[in-house]
């Protein structure tokens, strides 16, 4: 006993040491592969600080501990991080092209599907998945493919399996340009894909860009009041970019607030991650849940892309349909080189970052329509 | 003798000039880099011939629809 105080290698369990391992894995997969680095280095080292046995971090009063206490079950961080979103996305691709709006919404579709199955396999249906009602709500969320939003929902349900679900949002988010190309070859004709879109696009005036993230707050918080918080940060944060008069703001924003939460962020999300609740087999389920709402929402973004091409008399390329979630600006390149691939004067960057920062506004206030009709069913 | 311009697809900075003024070009022939939302996208000539103008230089920043370049297109 008095050894295993002291000691913590005799403490070690293997299901710590097998988290210690998956917190390595994620540090490598940020710093050797690069994939979101940004945020997988500091959740690995989350990972590993929370499962060293005696530590103490995610105990009454420890560093996680109280990191999770003040930023996760608060909301603080997911929010703060969106007043920073907010100030580095140019809406302009959106408010020059509104159709998009419609792709955005359309991608959303994924998070429904998914929630579906996940409620189906668990307690809805087949009982297969400890999933009760909302914990479906929230692996469905994955599908919005916006990190912040998905620790929002998953929190404010109080969803057991939040670490798993915001690690896969965050993961696939990063994964996007494996998952969606095949999504996308398969839906679409190499006719459709080789389609270019005029460059030029109507400007929007500073008083538009103005004027929308305010008009944005009223309409969504009139409609889906439990959006506010979130539709709420990420307008102000596009105010403080937009307005003008604000650059500092805007800028420390972007950068040091931005920054600095998503350290505090990164290690609470994987000061979560602790043995007892992340190994299961629920865990891995919602790692294939997570590819299937990517997936269904990529799906969803390309049909009704394609019904765009063919109302439009074949002027809107479907491709930009993929774009509707909201990974920004993932998609929007991962459009950009598949259009490139079937015609080499094929640029379709800024008409799908349209579609991504509309899947943006779409998938908050899905995640707001969420929350709200949630207690109806439960 | 049609003139082709070449206009800038999305709004960004010009990273690399492959051409020069009065200089042939074939048809898919790059013309520059540009970078927009950290992407860098290559233009290429949509048709053979000669340069016949240049309205860009490395590090210069584009709106979207800007002529980058226009072409006269010969066989």
């Amino acid at each position: 006993m008095f050894e295993g105080e002291l000691l913590g290698v005799f403490a070690l369990t293997w299901q710590a040491a097998v988290m210690l391992g998956l917190g390595g894995l994620l540090i490598y997969l940020g710093i050797a592969k690069q994939v979101e680095p940004v945020l997988l280095v500091p959740i690995g080292m989350g990972v590993i600080l929370a499962n060293v046995p005696l530590g103490g971090l995610t105990e009454a009063g420890g560093l996680l501990a109280v990191l999770r206490k003040a930023g996760i079950d608060t909301q603080l961080f997911p929010l703060l991080i969106f007043i920073g979103v907010g100030a580095m996305i140019d809406f302009g691709s959106l408010l020059e092209r509104p159709y998009t709006v419609f792709l955005g919404a359309a991608a959303q579709f994924g998070i429904f599907g998914t929630f579906f199955l996940a409620y189906f396999l668990g307690d809805g249906g087949l009982r297969l998945f400890d999933f009760s009602f909302n914990d479906a709500i929230s692996i469905g969320i994955i599908g919005s493919a916006d990190g912040p939003t998905s620790i929002y929902v998953a929190t404010m349900l109080g969803s057991k399996y939040t670490p798993a679900i915001v690690v896969a949002a965050y993961s696939y988010m990063a994964l996007v340009p494996i998952i969606q190309p095949p999504i996308m070859r398969a839906l679409t004709t190499e006719a459709e894909r080789r389609l270019a879109m005029p460059t030029r696009a109507q400007k929007v005036s500073r008083r538009t860009r103005v004027l929308f993230p305010i008009v944005t707050i009223l309409v969504v918080g009139l409609i889906a009041p439990k959006a506010t918080p979130l539709i709420g940060t990420l307008m102000f944060g596009n105010l403080l970019r937009e307005s003008r008069v604000l650059e500092r703001l805007s800028q420390a924003a972007q950068n040091e607030m931005a920054n600095i939460v998503t350290i505090l962020l990164g290690l609470t999300v994987g000061g979560m991650m602790v043995a007892r609740d992340f190994l299961r087999l629920e865990t891995i389920m919602i790692y294939v849940m997570g590819v299937v709402a990517f997936a269904l929402g990529t799906a969803a973004g390309l049909i009704l892309g394609k019904g765009m091409y063919l109302a439009s008399g074949k002027r809107i390329n479907p491709l930009i349909g993929a774009a509707g979630i909201s990974a920004f600006p993932m998609c929007a390149r991962v459009v950009q080189r598949v259009g490139l691939e079937a015609n080499p004067q094929n640029h379709l960057l800024m008409h799908a970052a349209g579609a991504n920062t509309a899947g943006q506004i779409a998938s908050v206030v899905a995640g707001g329509a969420a929350l709200v009709l949630a207690p109806f069913f439960a | 003798m049609a003139e082709h311009i070449v206009e800038a697809p999305a709004p960004g900075k010009i990273l690399r000039v492959h051409v020069e003024e009065g200089k042939r070009v074939a048809a898919g022939d790059r013309i520059c880099v540009l970078e927009a939302l950290k992407m860098e996208l290559p233009i290429v000539a949509p048709v053979g011939g000669t340069v016949k103008a240049l309205h860009m230089s490395p590090g210069q920043t584009v709106e979207a629809g800007d002529p980058l370049a226009v072409i006269e297109a010969s066989p």
